[in-house]
């Protein structure tokens, strides 16, 4: 076997686990002074890593391991994305973490984060169903661990187990439908069975339990229902690593085998996106007027968004896949944003999340308020913000396909959506407090991470070369 | 020439630098800063027109289309893409010398008269932004970028008109100019439109093929362009703002309400003028007809106005008529007669550019001795401010069309135009070249001789200005003196081809002998102390007078048809329906929204088993519409 082929194709994940080896040892050999540190040389690695593997080293495709793994230039730039997200979370997470219930486990939470990443890589690059299962799997199930990182307290615990029992409960149903396919196609290689894919109604259902796996990862309702009370419970960090990193990979590879393997059937899963996004989209709507809490209020926002993206996944094409990953990056900036605001203002004041508790902000906390303000913005669509731009890529990808109506309904719901935005504006801004949250100054890293958002936020829709740029390597059905 | 990017971006940055840092810069550090950036654009515009005129002819005759930098910043469809770039010809070259040297000695200018005003940096940054604005709508590459120019050029001489913004009147001049150019801008946005689309292409020249079709769309595109255009010419009846923008610092009156902005109109037609004169003729002579009457209209206005500012915004209002009317009068018959007018109209911009900045600098000098507008608290100042007494009557001459200064000739080869096209456009454009000279006089001799306000005077004396502001008056007076003797024909001309200036003497004698006799009429009427015969001309026909005075109610009849009629009528039963209508339809959505979301919380228990059934109902529930359909 030639395994230069491996470390030539392969070289992201190889480099991510150096990187998740490295902060494993340094966890074990680092002295006190050293674990000081950890921070630094765990964002230092990561960008490290960002800064080797971000530039796509090949133009074609290819196949390793016998097609088991599949090499693809986009694949990188979404991989890319994603381990962007995860720095950006990192670099978000420093205050909480140095808290003195998680500073011993700190390494477990770098080891931990690092390893779903490297699981949604192996997801996105697979060209077999066992392989992107255990790649779903590797990023389930530490996953879990990381949303009962504060196992102590009674909401985070809470968090986990909703999460380990829902997760499980979809992968079985997933790992079922997969099942079908293998007896109705005898492959299990994303590029052999397309010749077996028919429509019969075996594959309809091993299509449809196949989607609510990654349904559930997306979180799009029906499958959506652990996302408010997981993302409430969990820590800040994990939460915004989870509506962000997880959701993007998911929803992208769903995207690659809906097109791969389903290809033959997309009438059928457009069917099936088209009542999900329309559900997706106008529920989470819907709760997401009434939520005082902000993580929960975000975490239907997100299911909310994920109807969106599911707009671009609909369309099948190359400008489809170009606007889900802009998309995505367009959301990740924002919602990483808000996410850090709100961790920001969490640790700083100990743990207020509420609505109400923001009442005011904008006199003690200009800065933050102004960066909050922006990335609800962006995230409700308006202009001149990324947000705008991208919603307008994924409405025009799905409109040329012809689905006026989805387009129009989705239409409708962003003023809905930009109702609950408002709020939180209205809340920070106009509300009168006598005692709002007192000013305070967040750690430099967290700066910096809201300063990487912040200008992802206003350039991203402004400089066209960076959709230009994806435009060049999607590819659709 | 690759360096031109500078011109543009030099302003840019002193706009972001003094406008950012706003008052912790100290003022005179934000005016030096300006000035002495400035004072680099101007240099280098005058190295761009040297090195471009002077790289000389192509093999044709004419000097080439240079495009040092150009991006394609937004592209559509097509053919039809927006580019940002530079473009060199012999216009916009003219136009650059223009702008930064009207706009350094405007500089200069403020450090004295702007002393000690509360938000010295403020105004800095605006005359950055005007002028980076301004230099980038006359190097646009295409129709697009220069409507983008356009807007910001609109947009900083909101924020220079209402720059004391604690003023009532400022407040209401800036909206007024702002939102009476928007107007007219919609007319130019529209015909932008129509354009890129019958022909595919925002250039301003477009391949002969591309238009064949486009051909009948072509006069209504360039009509409404017209109509943008002549909104920031201040063409009537579009004129009604510039009067009111007088309310902003006198400086910027000189910059932009004299010299620069208000000549964008001018510069529209001058580079549409290819497309005007081989596909729309008939609109380009509506143009002219247009410039002739805002030209008479606004000279018999200038005649009875008070205010020294007023006065001069009613003769830029009247000066740029004839810019418009000698384009206007081209013709396709004979590339060098015919053309004649739009030689003279750059010429007439270039030379109105220096002695109207002039007059309204040395205005602005003659405000900041005495402390008013008006003229009743003037006279005799001659003996008070000798520099820029001399200086102001320099620019009288100029403006009033006297050998040997640079209105002379300007104004000649208008007026030779005119006649070329009919007789009739000819004397009436002499008869308003008389007017001109009448009412520059009268403002001369109030202002400087004549009944002297000696009370006022006593109480204050007025005095000469600081240096600051002599020394550009002293530079513009030269320039007014010997810009004439320029072979302007040379450089500008409608084909692109020398033309060589000669001066028609049966013309120049008959528009000599009008402005001789205008000029000896004011001094007549104004220049004792006693004004017998301009009081009894007032009484007696005080119906007209009056009615000039007051610009013939045209202020009035906008009020009467936005208020009465659009206001009541459209806007009032409008807003109603929205108020109930609208407003009622989008809250019985929010009541449906907000019911529902309570109907359907039951979803979100709490209980994990719940969602089992959610998950596994909501997949079985999936599965069986996809198998029925």
């Amino acid at each position: 076997m030639d395994y230069s082929a491996i470390f030539s194709y392969m070289y992201t994940e190889i480099a991510l686990v150096g990187v998740i080896v490295a902060a494993l040892v340094y966890d074990l050999a680092a002295g006190k002074k050293g674990r000081q540190a950890f921070h630094g040389v765990m964002c230092a690695l990561l960008l490290l890593f960002i800064a080797g593997t971000v530039y796509p080293y090949h133009k074609e495709t290819a196949e390793v391991f016998g097609g088991m793994y599949v090499y693809n230039p986009v694949y990188g730039i979404v991989k890319s994305i994603l381990a962007i997200g995860t720095l950006i979370v990192f670099l978000q997470s420093d205050t909480w973490i140095r808290k003195e219930d998680t500073e011993f486990k700190r390494g477990e939470f770098y080891v931990l984060t690092l390893s779903t990443l490297l699981g949604m890589d192996f997801m996105i690059s697979a060209g077999h169903f066992m392989m992107f299962f255990i790649g779903l799997e590797l990023a389930s199930v530490p996953m879990a661990c990381l949303v009962a990182f504060d196992k102590y307290k009674h909401n985070s615990a809470e968090a986990g187990a909703k999460y380990i029992l829902s997760a499980l409960f979809a992968s079985g149903l997933m790992l079922y439908g997969i099942s079908f396919l293998y007896g109705t196609a005898g492959t299990l290689y994303f590029d052999d069975m397309v010749a077996g894919i028919n429509g019969s109604a075996l594959q309809i259902m091993a299509l449809v339990f196949f989607f609510t796996g990654l349904g559930f990862k997306i979180s799009l309702v029906p499958f959506h229902l652990w996302t408010a009370d997981t993302y409430e419970g969990a820590p800040t960090s994990v939460t915004s690593y989870l509506s962000v990193v997880s959701k993007a990979a998911a929803a992208f590879s769903l995207m690659i085998i809906l097109m791969k393997v389903f290809g033959p059937m997309s009438e059928y899963w457009q069917t099936l996106l088209y009542i999900v996004i329309v559900l997706s989209i106008t529920i989470a709507n819907l709760f997401a007027i009434r939520q005082k809490n902000l993580k929960r209020f975000l975490a239907f926002s997100s299911i909310s968004q994920a109807g969106y993206i599911m707009l671009a996944v609909i369309s099948g094409t190359p400008y489809g896949m170009t606007s889900l990953i802009f998309y995505v990056l367009v959301y990740m900036v924002a919602n990483l944003a808000a996410f850090g605001v709100i961790s920001a203002v969490e640790q700083n004041s100990g743990g207020k999340v509420g609505m109400d508790d923001y009442n005011g902000l904008y006199r003690t906390n200009p800065k933050l308020t102004v960066i909050m303000t922006l990335a609800l913005f962006s995230l409700a669509g308006i202009p001149p913000f990324a947000g705008f731009f991208s919603k307008f890529f994924i409405f025009a990808a799905a409109f040329e396909q012809g689905f006026h109506v989805l387009v129009l309904i989705a239409l409708l719901n962003t003023i809905i959506s930009l109702y609950y935005y408002l709020l939180v504006v209205k809340a920070m801004f106009i509300t009168p407090n006598d005692s709002p949250i007192p000013a305070f100054r967040s750690d430099n890293s967290t700066r910096l991470s809201l300063l990487l958002c912040l200008a992802g936020i206003m350039a991203l829709g402004i400089v066209s070369s960076v959709f230009d740029g994806i435009n060049l390597y999607a590819f659709g059905m | 020439m690759e360096y031109t990017v500078l011109i543009l971006l030099l302003p840019c940055l002193s706009f972001l630098l003094i406008g950012l840092l706003g008052t912790r810069l100290r003022p005179v550090a934000a005016g030096v800063f300006g000035t002495v950036v400035t004072g680099i654009v101007a240099a280098l515009s005058y190295l761009t027109a040297f090195l471009y005129f002077g790289a000389g002819r192509n093999a044709d005759g004419i000097f080439p289309e240079q495009i040092p930098w150009n991006t394609e910043w937004l592209p559509f469809g097509g053919n039809l893409h927006i580019d940002l770039g530079i473009l060199l010809d012999p216009i916009s070259v003219m136009m650059l010398v223009v702008i930064s040297t009207v706009s350094f000695m405007v500089h200069i200018y403020s450090f004295g008269y702007m002393k000690g005003e509360t938000g010295f940096q403020r105004y800095y940054s605006f005359l950055s932004l005007f002028t980076m604005s301004m230099l980038g709508l006359v190097v646009a590459t295409n129709i697009f970028q220069m409507y983008i120019f356009w807007e910001l050029v609109g947009v900083s001489s909101y924020l220079l008109i209402g720059f004391y913004y604690t003023r009532k009147e400022a407040i209401a001049a800036s909206k007024k100019a702002f939102i009476v150019t928007r107007f007219a801008d919609l007319g130019f946005l529209i015909g932008i439109l129509i354009y890129g689309f019958y022909t595919g292409s925002f250039s301003f020249t477009p391949d002969a093929s591309v238009i064949g079709t486009a051909k009948i769309f072509l006069p209504l595109a360039l009509g409404l362009m017209f109509i943008g255009g002549a909104g920031k010419s201040a063409m009537f009846p579009l004129h009604i703002w510039l009067p009111d923008a007088m309310e902003g610092p006198t400086p910027v009156s000189a910059l932009i309400h004299a010299a620069t902005m208000v000549v964008a109109g001018v510069y529209l037609v001058a580079r549409m003028f290819p497309l005007f004169i081989g596909y729309a003729p008939e609109v380009l002579h509506i143009t002219a007809y247009v410039g002739a009457f805002t030209a008479l209209y606004a000279a018999v206005v200038a005649c009875v106005q008070s205010d020294i500012k007023r006065v001069l915004a009613f003769s830029t209002i009247s000066q740029i008529g004839f810019m418009i009317v000698a384009l206007g009068v081209c013709t396709s018959a004979d590339p060098h007669e015919g053309g004649l007018g739009y030689m003279a109209s750059m010429f007439h911009l270039f030379t109105h550019a220096m002695f109207k900045a002039l007059l309204f600098l040395g205005a602005g000098c003659i405000i900041h001795a005495v402390h008013s507008n008006e003229m009743s608290a003037m006279g005799g100042l001659r003996k008070y401010m000798p520099v820029t007494h001399v200086t102001f009557l320099v620019a009288c001459l100029a403006i009033a069309g006297i050998w040997p200064l640079s209105g002379f000739f300007s104004k000649d080869e208008i007026l030779a135009a005119c006649f070329n096209f009919s007789p009739v456009m000819g004397w009436v454009m002499t008869f308003i070249a008389g007017l001109t000279a009448f009412y520059m006089f009268r403002l001369y001799y109030n202002i400087f001789w004549g009944n002297e306000n000696k009370e006022l005077h006593a109480e204050h004396r007025p005095h000469e200005a600081p240096l600051t502001m002599t020394i550009p008056l002293i530079f513009l007076a030269a320039v007014t003196l010997v810009a004439g003797w320029i072979p302007f024909g040379e450089f500008v001309s409608s084909n692109g081809q020398a033309y060589h200036i000669h001066i028609d003497w049966g013309v120049a004698a008959t528009s000599l002998c009008v402005a001789a006799v205008g000029i000896a009429l004011a001094t007549w009427m104004y220049m004792r102390e006693d004004r017998k015969v301009a009081d009894s001309l007032a009484t007696r026909f005080s119906g007209l007078h009056k009615a000039a005075y007051h610009r013939f109610y045209i202020d009035e009849i906008y009020q009467f048809v936005t208020h009465k009629i659009i206001f009541a009528c459209i806007s009032t039963p409008v807003a109603w329906f929205d108020r109930h209508v609208v407003d009622g339809f989008m809250n019985m959505l929010a009541w449906i929204s907000n019911k529902l979301s309570w109907a359907i919380r039951g979803m979100q228990s709490g209980y994990v088993q719940k969602y089992g059934i959610w998950f596994l109902g909501g997949a079985l529930g999936l599965t069986v519409v996809l198998l029925l359909i």
